[in-house]
């Protein structure tokens, strides 16, 4: 690891001061991204400014519209959470599908959306349900937020508060995981609210995070995995590495919607 | 250099530190504390697992200055006395060791699955839950029978408790 000057504020304005001050600086959520990224002297900021100890960035609010859900909260406390088993599911269980117990226990939903890994869950669930990205200055749709490879609309020094994601009529999240790593090699999110069908891919998409609209306009139409039958995704625009092809990929995330279809389907 | 003060196994520690210094490093280098161990730098083998303030985190991706404040809890802190926590003394009767280096951690799970799921736990909900820790030797079944059997014994411990159904 390079050395850093580790600050702690206990206010966001004072965070967001130190950011600026410093030019160079990296915001230390869970750490279960940027630990290991600076173990591997990947990233070298000189100053890393932990949010651990802002109150009010964790929580959990629901209402019969929207779950809300701070930046600093651990995946393993929305996997937990009652309130949100109850309100949205499909979102508690993509939680508790995240990494391991211990990963859970630290990861922030902040950290998962700031980072918009290609093959992260949250951004399944927030690009299906509409969520709003929430920071200290504005709010963003999902759609807005993520920009492609661990690319987001955040500026160097903005900070995710929460995020609130709409309450769907329904919602299932489907994933394949990597055996090793535990990420998506394909997840798919799909969410009924509405007239409409909303179905987000991670894991596959070579720029990331996407809607695969024509999957939804084929289920807006019909709401059966059959509905599926001949659509396919283009293998050029998938991840291939040493895990797996374009091919395989696009395969892979057909069969992941419509297993999440066949589960709501089955209601 | 950050000052730090955490509990660590019930006992207070200060200490001026070099805030690059991994959770892991401090109870290792500085605490002598050499029961969690390093397997990987992936964060995937969890044979560094130790608890913070009750929960099971990888101490090689925890910086130390993140744990101020802190309770954490060791495989070191496990043993009252001579004699062994249950989740130990279930290792060794079940024989879910071999070489050792995992073992510590997967204790450390063991306890955190006990403490999430309650004391009667199926093979299942343990194999999901050691997703995290990896052992080079056992093949696992013996570890998965250490945990059912660590569980069982916690539940006759004075003053256990139902865990919360999770
Ligand atoms: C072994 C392992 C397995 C994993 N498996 C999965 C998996 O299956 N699926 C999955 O989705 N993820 C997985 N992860 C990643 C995990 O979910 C991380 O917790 C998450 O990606 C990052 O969250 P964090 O809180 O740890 O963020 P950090 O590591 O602290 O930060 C990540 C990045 O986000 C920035 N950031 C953090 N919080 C904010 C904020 N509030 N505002 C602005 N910027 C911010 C940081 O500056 C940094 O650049 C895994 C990680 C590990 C170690
Ligand atoms: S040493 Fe911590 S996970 Fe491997
Ligand atoms: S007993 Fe050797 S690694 Fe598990």
């Amino acid at each position: 690891m390079f050395a850093f000057n580790y600050h702690r504020p206990d206010r966001i304005e004072e965070a967001l001061m130190r950011a600026r001050d410093s030019g160079d600086a990296k915001f230390l959520a869970g750490g279960q991204t940027l630990i290991p990224t600076l173990k591997q002297r990947l990233a070298a900021p000189g100053d890393l400014i932990d949010l651990g100890s802002i109150p009010g960035l964790a929580g959990i609010e629901v209402t019969p519209q929207a779950v809300t859900i701070g930046a600093m909260t651990r995946h393993a406390d929305v996997a937990a959470s009652p309130e949100i088993r109850r309100a949205v599911p499909a979102l508690a269980e993509l939680a508790g599908l995240i990494g391991d117990p211990a990963v859970r226990n630290r990861g922030t939903l902040g950290g998962s959306v700031a980072n918009n890994d290609p093959s992260a869950d949250y951004p399944a669930a927030c690009l299906a349900l509409g969520a709003t990205i929430r920071t200290d200055r504005r709010a963003l749709p999902a759609e807005a937020f993520f920009c492609g490879l661990f690319e987001t609309a955040l500026e160097e020094d903005e900070i995710v508060t929460a995020v609130s994601f709409p309450v769907p009529a329904a919602a299932a999240y489907r994933k394949f995981a990597n055996p090793a790593s535990r990420y998506a090699m394909a997840g798919a999110f799909v969410a009924r609210a509405g007239e409409g069908v909303r179905v987000a891919i991670t894991g596959a998409g070579q720029d990331g995070v996407f809607r695969w609209i024509d999957a939804e306009e084929a289920l807006t139409a019909v709401f059966a995995p059959t509905a599926l039958d001949g659509l396919a995704l283009s293998a050029d625009d998938m991840i291939a590495d040493m895990h797996g092809d374009g091919a395989y990929r696009a395969h892979l995330a057909a069969v992941m919607t419509r297993r999440a279809v066949a589960a709501l389907a089955a209601g | 250099m950050t000052s730090l003060s955490i509990t660590v196994n019930g006992r207070p520690v200060a200490a001026e530190i070099d805030p690059r210094t991994l959770l892991v490093q401090f109870l290792r280098d500085e605490l002598r504390l050499t029961g969690s161990h390093v397997g990987c730098d992936t964060s995937q083998c969890g044979a560094c697992t130790v608890h913070l303030d009750g929960r099971a985190v990888k101490s090689c991706t925890v910086l130390a200055v993140q744990a101020e404040g802190a309770q954490v809890l060791t495989v070191e802190g496990l043993a009252a006395g001579k004699a062994l926590h249950p989740m130990q003394d279930a290792f060794r009767e079940h024989h879910g060791l071999q070489c050792g280096f995992c073992t510590s951690g997967m204790i450390m799970a063991g306890i955190e699955i006990v403490n999430r799921h309650g004391f009667a736990l199926d093979e299942h909900t343990v194999r999901e839950a050691l997703e995290g820790n990896l052992c080079r030797c056992t093949g696992y079944h013996n570890i998965v029978l250490a945990i059912i059997g660590g569980a069982e014994a916690m539940a006759r411990l004075p003053g256990a408790t139902p865990a919360a159904a999770g």
